[in-house]
């Protein structure tokens, strides 16, 4: 039973509820507690041990029900595993009842047992097969035929050909019943192999999914990932909220607040047993933003711009700007409207035309340079092609001056840097950090490492 | 007589909590028992009202144990929740034994031997009797065991629960000027909390986490019969069926089950049998705390009426 519930911890993990050793080790108490009588209890003594929130509760209720959802025939399979000294190679021998009789005796034991329809005996069978075939260790979708065809195989499918081509001459009804049945058969067990996908694959293919996703340049999705990719951009914006929307209150032990520490100690002459630090607020980032949303960077924009906005409780203050051939605050877009909506707005009030630097820096000094202050970074995202136009790298050097820091991501690798139109080494003068930016994980490091730099 | 022992079976759990008066579903049944068998604390998160203290008075009214209570707000810290020195006794006994001191030090002859004999008396003033223990000391040193009750955790700051994490996974508290606090009895730990806040993972790792959420009927109408005794079984299903439709209206606070019964009391009060829309459009501010509820809710009440009557027909 323990490697039962093994195989449920990993189900559980693929079903997307975190599991450390520890909440299993707990789980493996509580059931030991509860016993396997009940399954309704064994379902709360499960949910009360793993699960740590509402999601993860209804998460695993769906997989302790997809799990234990053939409950006579695990029953059954257990009997029989026991029965057959744990061997479950060799197909463990039913004693027909008699109706298959008597010339059904020269077949193989799956032919027989096929003919005999007796379910649990069928079920019992499948499950061997299945443990045969370690079908829990099966992980992506394409290997479904695989472990399809190794059942089959351990269940005798090849001794079933020959009964069957036997038959085929010698009694043409049998052979018949014989067919159906092995199509029957094939059905049950490509079902049982998708439940197991369903149960055990689940967390290998998200990974993988993940993994590829978040290594993708963000440049070129294709359309169907794009939204996948908003999903992970949330819960990135998720991950770096926990992070960082800790209480910025500290106290600050070496600084002690005379005032305060006289006033609690007044009770006892002023002998001071309690002490009182001075706290210092911690600052919360103040973030503006510019983006180039010309041709190639415009879908980086995109998922910068949804990250940045999903940041409320980290970050006290956005604004965002968004720029090709001249620049627009689009906070408010972004703010008040679906990402789809605010991207596809954004685009029609910028438009994809070719980016010119020097003019959009330009804009944004005349119009929006009060929004930089000593307390803000200034990031922004763009790959520095400034087709051959003026960079005015001088109002950059005075937005630099201005902010606290000055972060510019580039989508482009850095070889790519300095080359053709590429003005980015001289940018590059007044920015205190520059970092690559393509993909979703640098994404991610790009934007934590702006929010932790308030710490 | 059966205080120590965890109870025998998740039905022994269920009417021992009965027997307080609190009717547990299976869950919180075993929650319980789960938590006395392998000793964890229970985190109980749920909507207002729905009985999450409740079932911690309970359960220490069934045990026969204390309940020590630890009620959670922003800014609690370590001096009121675990323990604080009785500075005000100190100094009073270092003002009434200065004489004293000067007795022991009279015939010291170099100030090195004055600090010296002084070491020996060292650790007087910081001992167990200047300690002044606050809710979770207190629940450590009960000899008999009893229920310490974290209520609404999610007020607290993040630096509480740290504090917590000690206490809830080895039950003991460390006090640097006198070791560590093992529990004389393993306490029955129950936190509560209204997710306000999220908490911490290693927080929820250390606890059973319980979700209790509004009752089925039939538990609720037992729950009525249980706290409102002398009430009209039609009565207490019809109310408890208005209830539940008035749950599944938009409203700003759903009415939990300290309003259903707060309300069944009123109706037993004011003497009626059955439920009629005159009466409940009257009574309608014990069960909703907000003027915008009552106003949504109130063209419906005829139809609910109505609805729960036909309930107590066939129901």
């Amino acid at each position: 039973m323990r490697e039962e519930m093994h195989r449920f911890f990993r189900a559980a993990r693929g079903a997307g509820v975190r599991l450390s050793p520890a909440e299993s080790i707990d789980a493996m108490n509580a059931v030991a507690a509860v016993g396997f009588a009940d399954r309704g209890v064994l379902r709360d003594a499960l949910l009360l041990t793993l699960a740590k929130s509402e999601d993860e509760k209804r998460a695993l209720e769906d997989c302790f029900d997809l799990f234990f959802s053939q409950p006579e025939v695990k029953q059954a399979a257990e009997l029989e595993h026991e029965a057959a000294g744990g061997d479950a190679d060799a197909p463990p021998s039913e004693s027909p009842p008699g109706a298959a009789g008597g010339p059904s005796s020269m077949l193989g034991e799956l032919a027989q047992l096929l003919l005999s329809r007796d379910r649990n005996a069928i079920a019992a069978a499948m499950t061997g097969a299945a443990r045969a075939a370690s079908l829990s260790d099966i992980r992506y979708f394409t290997q479904r035929g695989i472990f399809a065809t190794r059942m089959l195989d351990a269940l005798g499918i090849e001794r079933l050909h020959d009964d069957l081509d036997a038959l085929a001459t010698t009694n043409p009804a049998q052979a018949e019943r014989l067919a159906a049945a092995l199509q029957a058969l094939r059905e049950n067990v490509r079902e049982v192999v998708s439940q197991a996908l369903l149960l055990y694959g689940r967390e290998e293919s998200e990974n993988l999914r993940h993994e590829m996703l978040r290594n993708a340049p963000l440049a070129r999705l294709e359309r169907r990932q794009v939204e996948q990719m908003q999903a992970l951009i949330r819960s990135i914006a998720r991950r770096l909220r926990e992070r960082y929307s800790k209480p910025r209150k500290q106290k600050r032990r070496g600084h002690l607040d005379i005032r305060r520490t006289l006033r609690r100690n007044a009770a006892w002459g002023g002998v001071p047993f309690l002490t009182s630090w001075k706290r210092r607020r911690r600052d919360r980032p103040k973030i503006v933003a510019l983006c180039d949303v010309s041709g190639s960077v415009a879908q980086v924009s995109d998922f910068f711009l949804l990250l940045i906005h999903s940041l409320h409780e980290v970050v006290d203050d956005v604004r965002s700007f968004a720029f090709s051939g001249h620049l627009v605050e689009v906070s408010d877009v972004l703010d008040n409207q679906s990402p789809e909506q605010a991207m596809r707005e954004i685009t029609s009030k910028v438009g994809f035309g070719s980016s010119d630097y020097g003019s959009s820096l330009l804009d944004f000094e005349k119009g929006f340079i009060e929004a930089v202050t000593p307390r803000t970074t200034v990031i922004v995202l763009g790959d520095a092609r400034t087709n051959n136009l003026d960079p005015r790298a001088d109002i950059l050097r005075r937005i630099s001056e201005r902010s606290k820091r000055l972060v510019w991501l580039n989508p482009e690798g850095r070889l790519a840097w300095g080359w053709g139109d590429s003005e980015m080494p001289r940018y590059a003068a007044f920015c205190s950090v520059v970092r690559q930016c393509a993909t979703a994980r640098q994404l991610e490091r790009a934007v934590s490492d702006i929010v932790g730099a308030y710490r | 007589m059966n205080t120590h022992l965890p109870a025998a079976s998740i039905e022994a759990v269920t009417s021992g909590l009965a027997s307080a008066g609190y009717i547990a579903s299976r869950q919180i049944a075993t929650a319980v028992y789960l938590a006395e068998r392998i000793g964890k604390p229970i985190l109980v998160e749920g909507p207002a009202g729905v009985g999450k203290t409740e079932l911690a008075k309970a359960l220490a009214t069934w045990r026969g144990l204390k309940m020590i209570r630890m009620q959670c707000y922003e800014g609690l810290d370590e001096a009121k929740a675990l323990y604080e020195w009785k500075y005000a006794k100190q100094l009073l006994y270092t003002q009434i034994l200065k004489d004293k001191l000067g007795e022991v030090l009279g015939d010291a002859e170099t100030l090195a031997a004055a600090l010296d004999r002084l070491h020996d008396f060292g650790d007087v003033f910081f001992s167990k009797e200047f300690v002044e223990p606050r809710p979770l000391l207190q629940a450590l040193e009960q000899p008999g065991g009893c229920v310490l009750l974290v209520d609404e955790i999610d007020k607290s700051d993040a630096e509480f629960e740290s504090l917590l994490l000690e206490i809830l996974s080895d039950y003991q508290i460390s006090i640097p000027e006198l070791g560590t606090v093992v529990a004389v009895v393993k306490p029955v730990v129950i936190l509560t909390s209204n997710g306000e806040r999220d908490l911490s993972d290693a927080l929820k790792r250390r606890c059973l986490h319980l979700h209790i959420g509004f009752p089925e009927q039939k538990l609720e109408e037992r729950i009525v019969e249980s706290r409102v005794p002398g009430i009209a079984q039609t009565l207490s299903q019809q109310l408890v069926s208005f209830i539940h439709q008035v749950r599944t209206l938009d409203l700003k606070k759903l009415p939990s089950v300290s309003e259903t019964i707060d309300w069944a009391r009123v109706l037993v009060l004011l003497q009626s049998n059955e439920l009629d829309h005159e009466t409940v459009k009257d009574t309608l501010n014990v069960l909703l705390k907000y003027e915008a509820d009552i106003e949504t809710t109130l063209p419906q009440v005829t139809t609910f009426v109505a609805k729960a009557g036909r309930q107590g027909v066939f129901g």
